[in-house]
């Protein structure tokens, strides 16, 4: 797969019809990957990977590295052309300076379930069939992929390319997923534990905005939370209140327009399980106003920013959700 | 502090054009509801973000309702039906943190409708007061 | 040295909890460790490190620093500081403990921060021998020896023991407080540690980073490289460094508004944050470009400069663990001294 990529855009490099390619680059361990422009066959050869760790959606780096007067190539994972199609719909980059290849992507390694699993020291991850190996300073150990394969993916919600221009590999299909289950789990709870469980998880947020900062559907020029002018701006979590109101506010604004990929939660730096909020707004707008997959095709209307003369009271909350 | 004494504060958004209007029709019939209740005149429900109501929360507020025409009859046209699709997923999400569902409402009233009005206020002071102060979603330092 | 055996933990816990409020690194449900206050019960976790550094107890993320209330025509100026306990903190690294020493050539020289220092004297800091460093240690590069950790107490856990040495002062009141439940012993249980540690040292990968390129006088050298591009282009502008990070020490001064008064704080700042240096007649660092040079450059060149060849980084290796887009200073010193080396 990934020299067939290297291979596709070393020649449309070298045709002209693009002048620059976004792709994953490779670095100190096997498990990290920086998001790159690469510019020459020589970078390409040289740091251009395409593997299990490559979960960073290159959505967001596009749009933080477009440029209208040449044209891009830009690999896209399913997710990823999920996000790039949304960004597409808000015109918030330039369909016409992209040139979008889909790639495939079957189930990405989360690095941190094997660190938490107590595995440190790791000096190589290999993935071989359906086994992952790791080789530690401290002994071999060996997972099924499932075991360590991120929570997203395992819980992927299509390998379809809403966007492309062309796909190396085969086009995937919508699929069906269980990544609702644990908002319903937390539905089914009391509020007490509810609430018990939202502050043990937001306690730990050090507000460092890279939830922000990755989310492929969060680019307004000015966050309001750094706007002085606001008067909401904060720079840390002064107080419980202001933790709570900065998930709520940074999942609400993105509601409607979150196509799940997921990036919140994988750049935590204190896994708080963010995408839990945004399952949430996804769920009820499934449950309230019928299914709507953010990202699923160019030009559609969010619901946020439609309605209809019948949608369901906001009592229905205080009913249970039962209209 | 004992549930009699306790006196809910209360921050009721209304729409210029409808239920600010009815609020004064409540007003004009002496129709009695707490003073505990605080209007904020805005354009159109759909004025109201989510950030109002969590600020008004931040703010000391026990109990947050938004009042706008009823679906249909917005001032301009179509405002208060996206302001029903916000609050209803915002309630949502604020009942998933864990927070009292019932110190939320949206209610529809229109300029003719002081007594409904009066009756909503009363029975949001109602509820409210009989949950109590609010806890979860406080800032402290506005408290002190 | 003394030892306490390790199914005595629990008690030495509850023998330091007694008299002073104790901090120990315990496992989050989400599978990271974070220092929490101790209560009975609690384990100690078996992680290298916590996920954010120790620095949180000297330097909070956030606190109130002076309070104003309107009172008629008068406004009264509130100090909200209370008087502060005595803690300890148990299980500190040696990496966190030497950030420390950094924090306090900021906070504790001319004019010295009162805030910092009244907490650096109530607290006694008790730190643990490394034995399982990971891949993204490298705090040799610093001259930091995980075996032989600083701070006021030393520790060293083995397979059945735990060991103790008083550092300091303060760390001599400790160990004299814990008598009771230890028992004198030799060092070879530690020795043997030490020995096994050092030869896993031998063996990280990023142990051959080097800093001689780098320390005060190199402005010229670095500032106007051609790298710093290409380095921070993926960066996110996040402040995930620089706020796990045991060094860094920016912070910002804040007002908010309580209704009836103003609560003046200080929260951790980033240099990453695109409002950093932003003043009255603009920003002088206007892209991430710029954002992303000061972090490293403060560390690797302004800190050593003023302060007598000290790196403003201890190797802990967290920044290359949490970066979202996995850029950090083992890439960037890597590739500086490369270019300096080709010139």
């Amino acid at each position: 797969m990934q020299e067939m990529m290297k291979k596709r855009a070393k020649e449309l490099l070298a045709s002209g019809e693009v002048t620059r390619v976004i792709g994953w680059k490779k670095n100190e361990f096997d498990y990290d990957i920086t998001p790159a422009v690469f510019t020459s066959a020589e970078e390409i050869d040289r740091d251009f990977i395409y593997d299990d760790f490559c979960g960073v959606n290159l959505s967001k780096f596009t749009f933080q590295h477009q440029k209208n007067d040449t044209k891009t190539l830009v690999f896209l994972k399913p997710c990823d052309s999920y996000s790039m199609t949304q960004l597409i719909t808000e015109h918030r980059v330039d369909r016409n300076a992209l040139y979008i290849i889909g790639v495939p992507s079957y189930g990405k390694i989360d690095v941190e379930k094997i660190k938490a699993d107590g595995v440190t020291g790791i000096l190589s991850i290999t993935s071989e069939g359906g086994d992952v190996h790791v080789h530690t300073l401290y002994g071999d150990k060996t997972y099924a992929k499932y075991e360590v394969t991120s929570e997203r993916c395992l819980n992927c919600k299509s390998k379809m390319h809403p966007t492309y221009d062309e796909l190396i590999g085969f086009e995937g299909e919508v699929m069906e997923t269980e990544r609702f289950d644990e908002v319903a789990k937390l539905e089914a709870m009391t509020p007490e534990e509810r609430f018990e469980f939202w502050r043990g998880e937001l306690s730990r947020c050090i507000r460092c905005n890279a939830c922000r900062n990755a989310c492929p559907a969060c680019t307004c020029e000015t966050c309001i939370f750094d706007n002085n002018d606001s008067g909401v701006a904060q720079k840390a979590a002064a107080d419980s209140f202001e933790e709570n109101m900065f998930h709520i506010i940074r999942a609400f604004h993105v509601a409607g327009r979150c196509t799940d990929c997921g990036e919140c939660s994988r750049v935590c730096p204190q896994h708080i399980p963010l995408h839990l909020l945004n399952r949430k707004f996804i769920s009820d707008i499934n449950k309230f106003y019928g299914d709507y997959q953010a990202g699923a095709e160019i030009g559609q209307r969010a619901p946020l920013v439609n309605f209809t003369k019948e949608d369901v009271e906001p009592d229905i909350v205080a009913k249970g959700g039962k209209a | 502090m004992s549930m009699n004494e306790f006196k809910p504060k209360i921050v009721a958004f209304c729409c210029n054009w409808c239920s600010y209007a009815g609020a004064d029709l409540a007003g004009t019939n002496r129709l009695n509801y707490p003073a505990d209740v605080k209007i904020i005149r805005v354009p159109c429900s759909c004025r109201v973000n989510p950030l109002f109501i969590l600020r008004a929360f931040q703010r000391g507020a026990d109990g947050v309702i938004l009042c706008g025409c009823h679906p249909g009859d917005c001032h301009y046209t179509t405002g208060n039906y996206y302001a029903r699709r916000r609050m209803t997923l915002l309630f949502s999400m604020l009942d998933y943190l864990g927070i009292e569902k019932e110190r939320t409402r949206v209610e529809w009233v229109s300029a003719a409708e002081g007594a409904k009005f009066a009756t909503v206020m009363n029975d949001f002071v109602k509820t409210v007061t009989e949950l109590g102060e609010n806890k979860r979603l406080e800032d402290l330092r506005c408290k002190k | 040295m003394l030892k306490i055996l390790r199914e005595n933990l629990d008690q030495l816990f509850a023998l330091i909890a007694e008299k002073e409020t104790l901090y120990i690194p315990t496992d989050a449900t989400s599978g990271i460790a974070q220092f929490k206050k101790w209560e009975a019960g609690m384990k100690m976790s078996e992680k290298l490190k916590t996920s954010r550094s120790a620095k949180d107890f000297f330097f909070p993320q956030t606190e109130d620093l002076v309070s104003f209330k309107t009172n008629g025509r008068k406004i009264d100026i509130i100090d909200p500081r209370t008087e502060t306990e005595d803690f300890v903190i148990f299980g500190v690294r040696a990496c966190d403990a030497k950030s420390f020493t950094i924090l306090d050539r900021v906070f504790l020289v001319d004019p010295v921060d009162t805030y910092y220092k009244n907490r650096r004297e109530h607290g006694t800091v008790v730190t643990l021998a490394c034995s399982k460093p990971a891949e993204t240690c490298f705090c040799t590069t610093f001259g930091i020896d995980p075996t032989e950790p600083a701070g006021d107490v030393s520790a060293w856990l083995t397979e059945d023991a735990l060991y103790i040495k008083a550092v300091t002062e303060k760390g001599t009141a400790f160990v004299e407080s814990v008598k009771a439940i230890a028992e004198e012993s030799d060092e070879t249980a530690v020795e043997a540690q030490k020995a096994a540690t050092k030869q896993i040292l031998d063996k990280l990968p990023i142990k051959n980073l080097k800093t001689e390129a780098f320390g005060g006088g190199k402005t010229e050298t670095y500032f106007k490289s051609e790298e710093w591009a290409k380095l921070s282009e993926a960066c996110l502008g996040c402040g995930t460094c620089t706020f796990v990070c045991p060094t860094c020490q920016c912070y910002d001064i804040r007002d908010f508004d309580t209704g009836h008064g103003i609560d003046r704080f200080r929260c951790w700042d980033s240099c990453m944050y695109s409002d950093f240096t932003k003043m009255a007649h603009g920003n002088p660092r206007l892209s991430q470009k710029e954002r992303f040079r000061q972090r490293f450059m403060h560390k690797l060149v302004y800190f050593p400069e003023n302060n007598e060849g000290i790196f403003g980084c201890v190797g802990c290796g967290r920044c290359v663990e949490k970066c979202p887009i996995s850029m950090n200073i083992v890439k960037v010193m890597r590739t500086l001294a490369k270019e300096e080396e080709g010139k």
